[in-house]
């Protein structure tokens, strides 16, 4: 139903006649060509045969005035701020002349100060008289800027209420169908002995440049390490250096006392590391093979699976069904169902249970609850404490404010490859924070914040 | 409609519907499709003789089927088979004429000769894929070029400028008497049994093996398989390598079986290329390639009999084969459908 009509929206091309527009999670944009060749791609006005990009730039430029949206026409999107692109993508559906426009988690990958921009901007938007669908799993995000708040869960509509007759507490319920705890509750952490220790280290990204950048770091038992930092910073390069994917450049990286620095991923594996990948799909499963082999992933070759070159996966199975049951992963055919068939959170739950259960003295979250709904972050977060309060020791890498402020016991920002500062949870605010992760200096490189991002 | 089901019901659909198509074909052309299908009937069961003569054209393809699928499983596309072929046959061709032994001895010796010749040829493109990331269907279809050449350049050598390798002695033919006496002196060898046996050893492999659950993770997924510590590059040569062994064998099964010697090659054989389709037939099963390299290799033999018979010319033959395989690699398409109707029922 559409304006009272009912229309039948087949591909993307009827929603943007209709006048809905979309604004997505991983932009749609061209990196080396300019603002406004980006937002004409696909409906180029001509004049002779020819693109005129005169008048599109003009009128890109007006719009961007008329909602304040402070944009360069003429600007390459390679040169500017993550922030910049995603009102980029705003300006494109307005161009295209959209009523209604959608957020796809817009705020994944944008700083504090660039969310509330944002905010800003949206609020610009419906005073205009549009209207704007925001779909996210923030209920900070819902709560200041939506009117009305529909809670989807398993693809079905749970109920519609008034945002300002409502709470946060309420909302988690209603996603979850339980109550959820915000505050993780956690005890007093005592560590130990180092774990991890990283000196001066130095890695490059695969273009050959230093991402990491004489980046020193320890790791206690006992303790969780939050790195906190906005994506691009060296946080992959960092990760994968320590679990061996990516080559060291410089510097060096001990594990219990030992040196793993350049070893192979399974030597350091076997010296007692738990990795929970940023990309599940990527690293974390194997997705056309059972979810009963891909909790084998790390462990196959090893008796009592494997013995003499001969693989029992009556054993594969029965040690996969224990993960299953502990970590609650839920799937339609136990541990036969295909990886990829199940949701995102049970994915991830079926890798946490692979890697945890493997008992590892360090174990390194990156981003492990990415995209994932409140009653799986919570489920996730506990068991990343537990490890702790069993004496092994965690770091968590993650985009996520609130999530480095609750599961920390010590925060160390990540800025420019390498950690600027360590706080301490409870000393700390979201805006201090916020700075660091900027490089500290605000005024001047606010809008340069996200240059480094790919 | 269960899935079972479906998955019977797709291969025959797509060969009855292919066969729907080829008689159309035939009408079109001017020709009885009836007394077309009649000759393609006869040509594979008529007597002994050609049962026998259908089983030995089976035999190569169902080693040059597991050859692709072995890759396709692996996460490889393997077009070399044709090439890796070559080099098993010309080893085989060599070890069978060059050396007298014991038949005990000798005959495991020629097919050891043709794996490891094929798995060599394989080899090259599986070492360029793993360290240099050069894509390997471009490798291999190079080589097929190069391993028709080399065999024929090796044939003059050893046969000192003739035009085929001599004979093999009997120590190293796969050929009985046995096979001889019930099938009218067809030239139907041992080599089915090998062909049974390595559809079993590739099954082993992939499902029962360490390293085929290696095999089988780096192909679906490379990164996935090192953040597991495996080791990508030797996973990917291991793939090629065993792939060019089944096909080296299929090789052997043309030296020791079917001819006895290896003559000078104008163009391709085709058995290495059509092993695509038989694998795609087979659905990259090592079971479903056996059905798939019978079905393949009855059609490819009776069809020989539909121009004598039947007068109906190669070209059409070829057609008719053609639109089977084409409705069995687009089974895709007809699963979709069974599912809409299998739908539709239940709605009722």
């Amino acid at each position: 139903m559409f304006h009272g009509k009912e229309v039948k929206i087949t591909d993307p091309n009827v929603a943007n006649k209709l006048g809905i527009g979309m604004v997505h999670q991983h932009f749609m944009l061209v990196e080396n060509f300019t603002v406004t060749e980006n937002i004409i791609l696909g409906a180029e006005p001509t004049k002779m045969a020819t693109i005129n990009i005169k008048d599109a730039s003009k009128k890109v430029q007006q719009l961007s005035e008329k909602y304040g949206l402070n944009v360069d026409a003429h600007a390459k999107i390679e040169d500017i701020s993550v922030g910049m692109q995603q009102r980029v993508e705003i300006l494109k559906t307005l161009y295209r002349g959209a009523d209604i426009l959608i957020f796809d988690e817009p705020t994944a990958s944008l700083t504090p100060q660039e969310i509330s921009e944002l905010i800003q901007i949206m609020k610009r938007l419906i005073e205009e008289g549009k209207s704007i669908i925001l779909i996210t799993h923030k209920l900070k995000e819902i709560m200041e800027v939506s009117d009305r708040v529909t809670v989807i869960r398993k693809g079905k509509g749970i109920g519609t209420v008034t945002t300002a007759e409502t709470n946060p507490t309420q909302l988690a319920e209603l996603m979850v169908g339980r109550q959820v705890v915000f505050k993780t509750e956690k005890k007093e952490a005592h560590p130990k002995d180092v774990v991890l220790q990283i000196d001066s280290l130095v890695v490059a990204d695969n273009r050959g440049i230093d991402k990491v950048k004489g980046l020193n770091l320890s790791v206690r038992a006992g303790e969780i390490v939050g790195i906190a930092g906005i994506d691009g910073n060296g946080q992959s390069e960092l990760i994968e250096a320590i679990t061996g994917l990516r080559k060291v450049k410089e510097g060096k990286i001990t594990l219990n006392g030992q040196d793993i620095t350049g070893l192979k991923p399974r030597k350091i594996t076997e010296s007692g590391l738990g990795h929970i990948p940023q990309d599940r799909h990527k690293h974390g499963l194997v997705l056309d093979f059972t979810i009963g082999h891909n909790i084998a992933l790390q462990t196959y070759y090893q008796a009592p699976i494997s013995k003499a070159g001969v693989i029992d996966y009556k054993k594969v199975n029965e040690i996969a069904r224990k993960v299953i049951e502990e970590y609650d992963v839920r799937s339609g055919n136990g541990e036969a169902s295909i990886a990829r068939s199940l949701s995102g959170g049970n994915q991830q739950k079926a890798i946490i249970g692979r890697e945890i259960s493997r008992n590892p003295d360090l174990l390194i979250a990156a981003l492990p609850t990415r995209g994932l709904d409140v009653g799986a972050i919570e489920f996730i977060h506990r068991r990343l404490i537990e490890q702790r309060d069993n004496g092994k020791a965690v770091l968590l890498i993650s985009f996520e404010l609130d999530e480095v402020m609750n599961v920390s016991d010590r925060i160390a920002v990540i800025y420019d490859g390498s950690i600027i500062d360590t706080v301490l949870p409870h000393e700390t605010s979201e805006q201090e924070l916020g700075l660091l992760m900027a490089g500290q200096s605000l005024q001047e490189n606010q809008n340069k914040v996200g240059g480094e991002n790919e | 409609m269960n899935k079972r089901l479906i998955n019977i019901l797709v291969p025959l659909i797509s060969i009855v519907l292919g066969l729907v198509i080829g008689a159309i074909v035939m009408a079109v052309s001017g020709f009885n499709p009836v007394d077309g299908y009649m000759a393609l009937w006869n040509g594979i069961f008529m007597d002994t003789y050609t049962l026998g003569e259908t089983v030995r054209q089976i035999t190569p393809y169902v080693f040059s089927g597991l050859a692709v699928a072995f890759a396709f499983r692996t996460g490889l596309f393997n077009i070399g088979v044709e090439g890796q072929l070559i080099m098993g046959w010309l080893a085989a061709a060599y070890v069978g004429q060059a050396f007298e032994l014991p038949a005990i001895i000798h005959v495991p010796l020629a097919l050891i000769a043709a794996a490891v010749a094929g798995a060599l040829w394989a080899f090259i493109p599986g070492l360029l894929k793993a360290k240099l990331q050069v894509h390997e269907v471009i490798v291999t279809i190079m080589l097929n070029y190069t391993a028709l050449h080399v065999a024929n350049a090796f044939i003059e050598m050893i046969s000192g400028g003739g035009e085929r390798t001599d004979k093999i002695h009997e120590s190293a033919s796969l050929r009985s008497e046995f096979f001889e006496s019930i099938t009218d002196y067809s030239r139907m060898h041992w080599g089915f049994v090998l062909a049974l046996i390595a559809v079993m050893v590739m099954w082993f492999i992939l499902e029962k093996t360490t390293r085929g659950y290696e095999l089988k993770a780096v192909g679906f997924n490379k990164h996935a398989s090192q953040y597991a510590g495996m080791n990508v590059s030797k996973n990917i040569i291991l793939a090629m390598v065993i792939s060019g062994a089944f096909a080296g064998l299929g090789g052997a099964m043309e030296a020791l079986g079917t001819f006895e010697n290896m003559t000078k090659l104008h163009a391709s054989t085709g058995i290495g290329f059509d092993g695509i389709a038989v694998a795609l037939l087979g659905a990259n099963q090592p079971f479903g390639v056996l059905l798939g390299a019978i079905l393949f290799g009855s059609l490819k033999y009776g069809g020989l009999n539909m121009p004598s018979e039947a007068g109906v010319p190669t070209e059409i033959v070829s057609i008719v084969i053609a639109l089977i395989i084409f409705f069995v690699a687009s089974g895709y398409v007809i699963r979709v459908a069974l599912e809409r109707f299998g739908k539709r029922k239940e709605v009722k």
